[in-house]
């Protein structure tokens, strides 16, 4: 019994980390309709950045935080005016060629810059990889994933009421729902879509962050990492932010029960969830990638 | 002196040529219609005036400024709000929310979010409701708020009473009356001939791209306007 207790509170935890990894995409699908195929690899491109600040300069990863979060706001913002915003002009497909094309050469420039080492991040944050505080005497719950699925919460909450209270919230929703028309009322789409990638790769770069303190990373961790991020986000319906949350959890659950159930259900559980909730959706006709305005 | 001047404006959508060669001004404080059959370039007409579709040809002077080029985003800067056809709300989000966007413009003046209530009272308790909810009047009312929000100079109007039961035109056109007699330049597009004649200063007829009648509304007779209206009148009246 108390297994099972254990199994459900560490798959809540492990959804914390799938949401976290899949905040960023599922806020640029609900923003741009842009599903970005270098998400995982812009974010290892993050975790070596701050591999390298703990590893070269002696920069705790939480200090390292505040030199590369602005960092891949900038990427962000680069991303968007120099590759993302041209090719959505020709399409849905564009996008996901030119960002599918963007995560070959990161992945490759990682390599060709690092080699084929597998690092972490854990070594640099002291004893918080593996402190973890007893809640009965089976019942142990990591720091770490606590931590995780705490800035998971955070971070999709904070960017809830940032959509919804604050005026830059409200340009970025008008220009998801119809871009050719908040010109009139004064907003730039460009300027607003822009700014909404910078947000999206700060998400990415928080979630490569974490990544590499929680686990192992290489320079080809990325396209792993896009699937876990990829079945929540669309679990969960991707576009909406506590959808996102709520999508990783129930993969993090279906991952540690299938786990339980038999030792090498782990992978196979959480994609036979995510085929589930999209045989589901087809079958109910009602087939949305995240809410689409109604006309 | 002219507050917006158009000199040969051609608009194209692709092949399809949708304003030829018009040209036209109008004076700060006047109120012009602008009238013409289905498919004649009025609404292609007025989004190019407010930078929603990049002209062909020809230019387009506001405040003597050249803004022939200038985005719809600095335009409604500059003071041009255009109420688009079919209102373009943006539908999930709530009334207050779709008229504080137009805040983006960033131009103060005397219409501000509770002017814009006060000025739409039908808007005062469906102000939470998610715009897309809204009944056609309301959605309207919307539509024009949110351009009286950016405090414009000259106020772009196209066919706001479509799809409007004769009531809610009227109350529409209640709320625009206190806007006319504030000294706003409006270029409004109606179909309602009558409504038209009586609000505006200056009439303008399009037929096929072109302005092949304009004048004081009062020298018009209805027959003239009907007649440049359908193009039975090709030749007799020219573009002013």
């Amino acid at each position: 019994m108390m297994v099972w207790v254990n199994q459900l509170l560490q798959g809540v935890l492990l959804g914390g980390y799938y949401a976290l990894i899949a905040c960023g995409l599922s806020f640029m699908y609900g923003v741009m309709r842009i599903i970005n195929l270098a998400h995982g690899s812009l974010a290892v491109l993050a975790a070596f950045a701050l591999f390298v600040l703990a590893d070269q300069y002696g920069i705790s990863p939480f200090l390292g935080l505040l030199i590369v979060l602005p960092a891949m706001a900038v990427i962000g913002w680069l991303l968007y005016r120099g590759v993302l915003g041209r090719s959505l002009r020709g399409g849905l497909l564009l996008p996901l060629l030119s960002t599918f094309g963007l995560s070959i050469v990161i992945d490759n420039l990682l390599f060709q810059t690092f080699g084929a080492d597998t690092r972490s991040l854990a070594p640099y944050i002291g004893s918080l990889s593996y402190d973890s505080w007893s809640i009965t005497d089976d019942i142990f719950v990591g720091r770490l994933a606590a931590l995780t699925f705490a800035a998971a919460v955070v971070i999709l909450g904070g960017l809830q009421v940032f959509m919804s209270r604050t005026s830059l919230g409200r340009a970025i929703r008008a220009v998801a729902e119809d871009a050719d028309t908040v010109g009139l009322v004064g907003i730039d789409a460009n300027r607003v879509n822009a700014i909404a990638s910078a947000i999206a790769m700060v998400a990415v770069g928080i979630a490569g962050a974490f990544l590499a303190m929680r686990a192992t990373f290489d320079p080809y961790a990325g396209p792993p990492q896009l699937i876990f991020a990829f079945e929540a986000a669309v679990i969960g319906g991707a576009g909406s932010l506590w959808g996102t949350l709520l999508g990783g959890i129930v993969l993090g659950l279906a991952q540690s029960i299938g786990a339980q159930i038999i030792p090498q259900g782990f992978l196979i559980a959480g994609h036979v969830a995510f085929l589930v909730v999209l045989l589901a959706r087809l079958y109910r006709g009602g087939f949305r990638l995240g809410r689409r305005p109604a006309a | 002196m002219s507050i917006l001047a158009v000199e040969r404006l051609d608009v194209r959508h692709g092949l399809l040529q949708a304003v030829r060669d018009v040209s036209f001004s109008v004076a700060k404080g006047e109120i012009v219609a602008l009238v013409g059959a289905n498919g004649a370039g009025k609404t292609t007409l007025l989004r190019a005036l407010a930078g929603a579709h990049v002209p062909a040809g020809g230019s387009i002077r506001f405040n003597d400024r050249d803004v022939t080029r200038v985005p719809s985003h600095r335009r409604s800067a500059m003071g041009i709000a255009l109420v688009p056809e079919g209102r373009r709300l943006f539908a999930q989000m709530t009334v207050d929310e779709n008229l504080l966007l137009a805040r983006a413009a960033g131009r103060t003046g005397a219409w501000t979010l509770e002017a814009v209530i006060a000025a739409f009272p039908n808007l005062e308790k469906r102000r939470k409701a998610r715009a897309g909810t809204l009944s056609g009047g309301e959605q309207q009312a919307t539509a024009i708020g949110r351009a009286l929000i950016t405090n414009p100079e000259l106020l772009l109007l196209d066919e706001v009473s479509l799809g409007l039961s004769p009531l809610a035109v009227d109350r529409v056109y209640a709320s625009l009356a206190t806007l006319m007699s504030s000294g706003t330049t409006i270029i409004l597009v109606e179909q309602d001939l009558s409504r038209a004649l009586k609000v505006a200063d200056r009439v303008m007829c399009m037929l096929e791209g072109r302005i092949v009648l304009a004048g004081r509304a009062r020298d018009l007779a209805r027959e003239q306007i009907t007649d440049a209206y359908f193009g039975l009148s090709r030749g007799r009246g020219s573009a002013a």
